[in-house]
């Protein structure tokens, strides 16, 4: 690792004013992307802005008709939190299937959100539950937070504070993963809201997370697997490497689809 | 440099550290506390887990810096010198959960953490599936799951 300084806030508002004096600055929430790709020199930062001192970022709590998940609750509290589990199942399914235990101990919803991992899991609860993700300067929808890989809508100053899942009618998240990393080679959220059903996948896009919509609208009309029945996914513009070729990854995406619709059924 | 202040199995410890060093770094370079291993460095195979608060972390993958303040246990941390081994310690010994010993000490920061969240009685199941972030190239696991079995029973006498 090369060097940097280390500061750990208080407020968001301390935070935000050290990432927008401070030049050549980074956020550091559990760490866990970011302290990886510092020690194999990929990133240099000159200074690091630790989240985890400030206070009220990590609560969980259902406000009207959503879920709202601080930005620095960890993957483990997300996984066993008694009312995601009631209110989300299928978001403390996702969280249970990050990573390991230890590594669920440290990372964050709002770590993963800002990196944008394109096999990362949460991007694709966000799009496929229209989500919300409330920074100390703005609302973003989740459609227009993502912007490719390991890119978001986020400014360089802008801090990620909370996470609002408006509530679904059914929702399930069925995710292939790697066996040796275990982030997902593909992974389907698909959501049943009351005005239209959002399916999203990750892991296959080479620019990251996006919807499908000839299964939303054939969704829409049939909540079943069936309704899926022989529509295929172009494998243009997926990934292909060692792990699986585009053509594995689009086959993967409609199987885990059908898999997702069963088991938001059950 | 940064000054941190941390408890390490149950001492205050006060140190300044440049702020890249690494927490499983500062336990064995700086307090000498060599139990804690570094196995592959990438945050996969869980020989350096200690317990940051009561949970299991991969020291390797946190910032001395970002432990400030917290408490700290290693596996130096469970029995205190001459006493009695800790039950987990214990049950990997009577069931030969362990051949070159490398991975142990993560295992068992891992299966004490584990018997924390999932109670004294597990099946082969649950340890397996838990066991996800902890590699043994020696034994085949087989041990090492009897050995978590018989530990979290025994931690619950």
């Amino acid at each position: 690792m090369y060097e940097f300084k280390f500061s750990r806030p208080a407020t968001v508002r301390q935070a935000a004013n050290l990432l927008a004096k401070t030049e050549d600055s980074k956020l550091v929430a559990g760490g866990h992307t970011l302290i990886p790709v510092l020690k194999q020199r990929l990133a240099q930062p000159a200074h690091l802005i630790d989240l985890s001192k400030i206070e009220g970022l990590n609560a969980i709590e259902i406000k009207g008709r959503s879920l709202v998940i601080g930005a620095m609750t960890r993957h483990a509290d997300v996984a066993t939190s008694a009312t995601v589990r009631e209110a989300i199942p299928a978001l403390a399914k996702l969280a249970s299937l990050i990573g390991d235990p230890a590594v669920r101990h440290r990372g964050t919803i709002g770590g993963s959100l800002a990196n944008n991992d394109p096999t990362a899991d949460y991007p694709a609860a966000c799009l496929a539950l229209d989500a919300t993700i409330v920074t100390n300067k703005r609302k973003l929808k989740a459609d227009e937070f993502f912007k490719g890989l390991f890119t978001t809508a986020l400014e360089a100053d802008e801090i990620i504070t909370r996470v609002q899942f408006p509530l679904a009618k059914k929702a399930a998240y069925i995710k292939f993963r790697n066996q040796a990393s275990r982030y997902a080679l593909v992974g389907v959220f698909v959501a049943k809201r009351p005005s239209e059903v959002r399916v999203a996948v990750t892991g296959a896009g080479g620019d990251g997370v996006f919807r499908v919509p000839q299964f939303e609208e054939a969704l829409k009309k049939r909540f079943s697997p069936k309704s899926l029945a022989g529509i295929a996914v172009s494998a243009d513009g997926l990934n292909s490497d060692l792990h699986g070729s585009a053509e594995y990854r689009a086959h993967l995406i409609g199987v885990l689809a059908a898999r997702a619709v069963d088991e938001a059924n059950s | 440099m940064a000054k941190i202040s941390i408890t390490v199995n149950g001492n205050t410890v006060s140190a300044n550290v440049e702020p890249r060093t690494l927490l499983v770094q500062f336990l064995r370079e700086h307090l000498k506390l060599t139990g804690t291993h570094v196995g592959c460095d990438t945050s996969q195979c869980g020989a350096c887990v200690v317990h940051i608060d009561g949970k299991a972390v991969k020291s390797c993958t946190t910032l001395a810096v970002m432990a400030d303040g917290s408490s700290v246990t290693t596996i130096e941390g469970l029995a205190p010198d001459g006493a009695p081994l800790h039950p987990m310690q214990e049950a990997f010994r009577e069931n030969h959960g362990l051949q070159c010993g490398f991975c142990t000490p993560g295992m068992i920061m891992t299966a004490v953490d584990m018997v924390h969240r999932k109670g004294n009685d597990l099946d082969e199941h649950t340890i397996r599936e838990e066991l996800e972030g902890n590699l043994c190239r020696c034994t085949g696991y087989h041990n090492i799951v009897k050995s978590i079995a018989a530990g979290a029973r025994a931690m619950g006498k």
